[in-house]
């Protein structure tokens, strides 16, 4: 699967795909990079009258490219049609701000993909290749 | 290895994800992860691992999913640590 395929299987539309290109990806892991358009809605109140991009969306960007994409990658096609991405945990630590118009660069190492649950470790870094945030987070298929 | 030690251990790998920590002083055998103990779902897989790791056995998919109590998995790692 290239990095078109693998995007346009991802569950996620404007405004809340948070995946511009898929870098590499094995499976083992996976890097991809997203700019933060400065129309984005959520820059209009975070923070009033100085835009910064939330932390809640910078691990949405990483959890949708170190752990959905890469789901996406390792399932190859086996998605169940009623299965659900779920989002099952995060622990983020946030050293950087990033701003309207930015690019940044997600990396991610797989710890393990088991009984259907991908766990990874995941970090982002501004282009000017200064870590941004980084931490793990796990996601599983859920069927409802 | 006895039930015993088997259950003591699984005290021990479970305990970082329960919730319900007092349930925990209640535990026998017909205790359930998630309804007694309040354990998140998606973390009965971690606690799969170190089962796996703890007894140096290896876990399949279907035993996976009888592991919802103290009782079912005493059994399951009974039978694992027999082959």
């Amino acid at each position: 699967m290239n990095s078109n395929e693998i995007i346009a299987k991802l569950p996620y539309s404007k405004p809340f795909l948070f995946v511009d290109e898929i870098l590499k990806i094995n499976e083992n892991g996976v890097e991809g990079c997203f700019t933060y358009d400065e129309n984005l809605d959520f820059y209009r109140g975070h923070f009033k009258s100085q835009p910064i991009t939330p932390g809640v969306i910078l691990t949405e960007t990483m959890a949708q490219i170190g752990v959905v994409c890469l789901g996406v990658f390792l399932m190859n096609n086996q998605l169940v049609s009623n299965g659900l991405i779920a989002l099952t945990s995060t622990e983020i630590e946030f050293l950087k701000p990033v701003f309207p118009d930015e690019k940044v660069t997600v990396t991610s190492e797989k710890i393990y993909f088991r009984f259907g649950k991908l766990k990874c470790k995941v970090s982002m870094k501004n282009s000017q290749n200064e870590l941004v945030c980084q931490g793990i987070i796990a996601g599983m298929i859920v069927n409802f | 290895m006895e039930n015993t030690e088997i259950v003591n251990q699984l005290i021990a790998i479970v305990k970082p994800y329960v919730t319900e920590v007092e349930a925990l002083n209640d535990l026998n055998e017909n205790t359930d992860f998630i309804n007694d103990l309040k354990i998140n779902s998606a973390n009965l897989v971690d606690i799969v691992l170190d089962i796996e790791e703890v007894f140096g056995i290896e876990i399949d998919n279907e035993s996976m999913q009888k592991m919802l109590t103290v009782k079912a998995t005493v059994e399951i790692i009974q039978n694992k640590l027999k082959i």
